[in-house]
């Protein structure tokens, strides 16, 4: 990688938090999925977010982030008795997902918070450099 | 020529050590939610004292140095948080807001006064 500018800095955490809106996109559409067995039940997505570093700026203190992986939540899927469920298993079970609506709403509400933040720094720092441009006239 | 850089160069180091913060602080925030990130900061004091001292470059002592292309940068601090997060980040965005902001009203006054001191040498090349 090379230098970063704070339009990278800024542009790169902002495509991270758009990863983990997607993921929460994802999750929220499927709170009421349910499953035959545990293990085709739908899990809940997470992002991985990592500090990435510049080799070239090393010890400068800049870093942006990414989305590195998307793990699934380990949270057993609630196992249900349904007998009369065209999905239910031959104990009569169904397996409905682990996503918790309001921890994803929680988690969606600071996502965006935080990508309007980056935005708000783009926007300060373009302004800035706007002006820059017309100095001493 | 001497004077004209002694005239301008205060606030020309204070735009360029504004800007490295504010891409230090930007980079805070734009890692408000990484775990174990731990949130740093430039002491503007000590950045400015180096770059108007010329530190800010590697200094060439022998013929066969190599210039450095970049400068160094200024060295970062970790902040110390008000209170930490269980995953170890230590950014709290309501501090990394406030020290974008007025990072970034600092450097609107530098300009200012930049833009300030060119205009004054125009009048005076002018005589009017």
């Amino acid at each position: 990688m090379k230098n970063l500018t704070i339009f990278d800095i800024a542009g790169r955490a902002m495509s991270a938090q758009q990863v983990r809106l997607n993921t929460i996109a994802s999750n929220l559409a499927n709170a009421n999925t349910v499953s035959s067995s545990a293990d085709t039940a739908y899990r809940a997505l997470r992002p991985v977010f990592e500090a990435e570093f510049p080799a070239f700026q090393e010890g400068s203190g800049i870093a942006t982030v990414s989305a590195v992986d998307i793990k699934k939540s380990d949270v057993a899927p609630e196992k249900r008795y349904a007998p009369t469920h065209p999905l239910a298993d031959p104990e009569g079970y169904i397996f409905a997902t682990n996503v918790d609506p309001n921890e994803e709403l929680v988690d969606m509400m600071e996502a965006a918070r935080q990508y309007q933040n980056n935005i708000e720094v783009l926007a300060t720092a373009k302004s800035l450099m706007i002006k820059t441009l017309s100095v001493g006239k | 020529m001497k004077a004209i850089d002694n005239l301008l160069a205060p606030h020309a180091n204070a735009l360029s050590v504004r800007q490295k913060r504010m891409e230090v602080l930007g980079a805070n925030i734009a890692n408000a939610a990484t775990p174990n990130y731990k949130a740093r900061d430039i002491d503007f004091a000590s950045a400015y004292g180096q770059a108007m001292s010329g530190r800010s470059t590697l200094a060439s002592t022998a013929t066969g140095h190599i210039k450095s292309a970049t400068g160094s940068a200024p060295d970062t601090m970790y902040r110390t948080p008000v209170s930490a997060s269980l995953d170890g980040n230590t950014v709290e965005l309501h501090v990394e807001q406030l020290q974008f902001a007025e990072n970034a009203t600092r450097y609107e006054a530098s300009l200012q006064f930049l833009s300030d001191r060119i205009r004054g040498l125009r009048t005076a090349l002018r005589g009017e």
